[in-house]
């Protein structure tokens, strides 16, 4: 008999100790890293090599970087409260603070769309500094990387979440790996406060 | 049972949008042999125009647009066009993804005894991530001012500048990388995750190692290129001035932007991926020929382990060498010092890889098929390749040679006569198992030995232009330059060799086609008599690959062992 059945799509490996999404997912942040670390590197040199650089906190706000920095630990918090509830078998809790971890994320964003309208009323736009073009290229890819987040996430929350019913294991791995994804987001966000809004 | 489930599916599910590697790999290898041939006929254009500078090209010449060919004459930005688009159309379009996308895939999940890749949806994404990305950089042709015509290297601030097509190559890029990223999370999952039982790491095919590692260097080197990709896109569509220094006049008017951006930061992004992507280039051929090699000369292969280890070191330096290719950007000598040194420590891995190789044939009793002759062409058209960096390698006798011909004759006897070469055997050896027949022999050494003489003839006579210093960017073929003059009728020795290749690959086109209809049927599962566990699938595998879950009992290569019965033992019987 040919079976097309792929192993360890849930339970680990023995010699690797993880099953195939944990090592997919943690090779994808990997490549994540380099992708982030190419544009922290551009913005050293470009910064190193300029005759002038403004302090970021003399453009951007930093009361609003800081709450935005807040809301983003709390959902990571939240996320990883939602994948315990459901290693506790506790479907309705995970339901809350998965929700809860949404809706931290679209506040997130509206800020940043607050932020983003903010400057442009001041005839601030990528392509009025090499500052604001490295400001807004980062946190614009960061963005897109928020908005990925909600959807898979929003999509656990809402239709996917019937997988809990056929295959528990699998959907609690899954929402797992949601979290690493989202915690890897929030790592970027933890280096683009300081390095865009404080330096 | 899944085997009949599969012969149920309507036909785009099973051919269109399937998500078995080997339907996959299969649409990625015929997707691939396309544009590989399409990018050879853009090189044919130009090489027309290197060998006879200014004169209409006959018959097609009028095809070609009045923008392009006017009276059929090609126009120099057209001539820029076809050097940017052969470039990024056969590394990125052509031997990558045959060499990764088609070999990797078919291979990789029968090589370690798996039913498919570790994510059969992803995997399918990402040839379609390759398809669009491909139809992307083909459209490019037929924007206002044509595709993209700033070199494969794409330099600003020229890039920046140039026509829209350039903006259709960032897209094209930026698809093209997605899908790379996809399939090379798969690639490695695969391999950690799904090695049958007893297929510890270091009874790996040579083949798989390969794979990982080039499947690393895809992981790790791609993303900053995606970065440089976002910023250019940037650079054009915002007017940010990323790679726009300040004071930037063009035409003799200023630019109205920002500037205050770096030039060289886009070229260190450029090769911090391109230079392991040379890499990714080479390491799948090295990984095939291994293959070709043990088999054929019904020996294990000499210091398995020590190649092993030797890619591994090579996957990590080539992380450290990119700025060999910007000696002349003024890094000053310190900073060139150390990318010599890495330089010079990189090709010690390559030359223990050739030389092991070239052991391994020592006492074989060889069989010489096609696949084999390919293979062993492979081996001295790769040292050349090789040798020929070193010069390059080292600052002082790589500020003549940088852009001139000499560079591309390097480059090109590597992926040539031989990356393509090791396809090509990849595909006689390995066309049994996925066609169930054999391709003719005869058509097969038709095809070889002709391409053997005609890639010589093509790529030789550029060592010695490029020595002569004739740059490698010039729309005449160097005619204005009077130091040229003396190597100029090369051009035309280059050119007719070209024509000798197209030629060549008739029998080649023939025999692929006609052996799947009426090659010579294999009785055998293991018409070679190999080792290694693909070739306990049945011919044409099923969905799902094996009858029955493998255990493997030893290391890839045990041909001719002492006191065995046969002169092979696979890796999945237990007795010998
Ligand atoms: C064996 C050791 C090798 C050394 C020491 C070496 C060295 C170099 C150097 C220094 C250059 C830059 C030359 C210049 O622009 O002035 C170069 C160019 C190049 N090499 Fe190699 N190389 C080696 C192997 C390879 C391999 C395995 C490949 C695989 C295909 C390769 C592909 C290329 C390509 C594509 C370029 C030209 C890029 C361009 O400017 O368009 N090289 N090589
Ligand atoms: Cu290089």
């Amino acid at each position: 008999m040919s079976t097309a059945e792929i192993p360890f799509t849930v339970e680990s490996r023995k010699d690797t100790g993880l099953y195939n999404a944990k090592l997919g997912i943690w090779l994808f942040l990997a490549s994540e890293m380099m992708l982030f670390g190419a544009l922290f590197s551009s913005y050293i040199l470009l910064r190193v090599g300029a005759t002038n650089w403004p302090r970021g906190s003399s453009i951007l706000s930093v009361p609003l970087g800081a709450l935005n920095t807040t809301l983003l630990i709390t959902s990571s918090l939240t996320i990883i409260l939602s994948w315990a509830a459901l290693r506790m078998k506790d479907f309705k809790k995970y339901k809350l603070y998965m929700g809860v971890t949404i809706i931290l994320a679209l506040v997130f964003l509206g800020i940043k769309a607050y932020e983003y309208g903010m400057k442009f009323e001041h005839h601030l736009y990528p392509s009025t500094s090499t500052f604001m073009a490295i400001y807004f290229t980062l946190t614009g890819l960061h963005a897109l990387h928020i908005i990925g987040g909600i959807v898979v996430n929003a999509y656990f929350w809402g239709p996917g979440s019937r997988m809990w019913q056929t295959d528990p294991e699998r959907f609690t791995n899954r929402i797992e790996i949601a979290g690493l994804y989202w915690h890897f987001v929030d790592l970027v966000w933890l280096f683009l406060f300081p390095v865009l809004y404080l330096l | 049972m899944s085997h009949e489930a599969h012969h149920e599916m309507p036909f785009w599910q099973k051919y269109i949008f399937s998500q078995d590697h080997k339907v996959i790999g299969i649409q990625y290898g015929l997707t691939s042999l396309l544009f590989l041939f399409f990018g050879f006929f853009l090189i044919l254009l130009m090489r027309w125009q290197l060998a006879y500078p200014g004169e209409a090209l006959p018959l097609i010449g009028k095809w070609l647009g009045e923008a392009n060919m006017p009276d059929g004459k090609m126009l120099p930005e057209f001539y820029n066009q076809l050097g940017a688009m052969h470039g990024t159309i056969m590394v990125f379009l052509g031997v990558v993804p045959l060499a990764v996308g088609a070999f990797g895939n078919y291979l990789v999940p029968l090589q370690i005894g798996a039913p498919d890749m570790a994510f059969p949806k992803l995997n399918m994404a990402s040839y379609w991530a390759y398809f669009c990305g491909g139809v992307v950089m083909l459209a490019s042709f037929f924007v206002p001012g044509g595709a993209a015509s700033s070199g494969w290297t794409s330099y600003p601030p020229l890039a920046n500048i140039a026509t829209t097509g350039q903006t259709f190559w960032l897209l094209g890029m930026v698809l093209l990388i997605t899908s790379s990223l996809l399939g090379s999370v798969n690639t490695i999952t695969t391999i950690f995750q799904l090695r049958a039982e007893g297929l510890t790491f270091f009874r790996l095919p040579f083949f798989v190692w390969a794979q990982l590692v080039t499947a690393f260097l895809l992981l790790l080197a791609f993303p900053p290129l995606e970065a440089a990709g976002v910023m250019q896109l940037m650079d054009r569509l915002f007017q940010t001035s990323f790679f726009m220094p300040s004071g930037l006049m063009v035409g003799g008017e200023p630019l109205a932007i920002s500037g205050g951006g770096s030039a060289l930061l886009w070229q260190h992004l450029f090769w911090f991926l391109a230079h392991p992507e040379v890499y990714v280039l080479i390491l799948p051929a090295m990984g095939i020929i291994t293959e070709i090699i043990a088999n054929n000369t019904r020996k294990p292969i000499n210091g398995y382990n020590i190649m092993v280890y030797s890619i591994i070191f090579l996957g990590f330096m080539s992380f450290v060498v990119w700025a060999h290719h910007m000696f002349l950007t003024g890094m000053g000598t310190a900073i060139s010092a150390f990318f010599q040194a890495t330089t010079m420590i990189i090709s010690i891995p390559s030359v223990i890889v050739l030389s092991f190789l070239f052991l391994t044939l020592w006492g074989g009793s060889i069989r010489y098929n096609t696949p084999m002759l390919f293979a062993l062409a492979f081996l001295p058209m790769f040292g050349i390749g090789g040798l020929t960096g070193l010069p390059l390698g080292l600052a002082a006798s790589d500020i003549p040679l940088h852009d001139t011909y000499y560079v591309i004759g390097h480059f090109h006897y590597i992926v040539a006569p031989g990356t393509i070469f090791a396809l090509f055997a990849g595909i006689y050896y390995w066309f049994p198992k996925a066609t169930g027949r054999k391709m003719s022999e005869f058509l097969g050494q038709l095809h070889f030995w002709p391409s053997l003489i005609f890639m010589n003839i093509i790529f030789m006579p550029m060592f010695i232009q490029g020595l002569a210093g004739v740059s490698r960017r010039l729309y005449d073929g160097g005619a204005t330059y009077d130091f040229a003059h003396g190597v100029l009728h090369l051009n035309k020795l280059s050119t007719h060799g070209a024509w000798g290749l197209v030629i060549a690959q008739i029998p080649f086109i023939i025999n692929f086609f006609w052996s799947m209809y009426k090659g010579k049927k294999v009785t055998s599962k293991n018409p070679w008599e190999a080792t290694t566990l693909e070739w306990d699938a049945p011919n044409i595998p099923p969905h799902g690959n094996f009858e029955q879950p493998l255990k493997v009992y030893r290391g890839p290569y045990e041909y001719s062992v002492p006191g065995a019965k046969k002169d092979y033992s696979p890796q999945s019987s237990e007795h010998i």
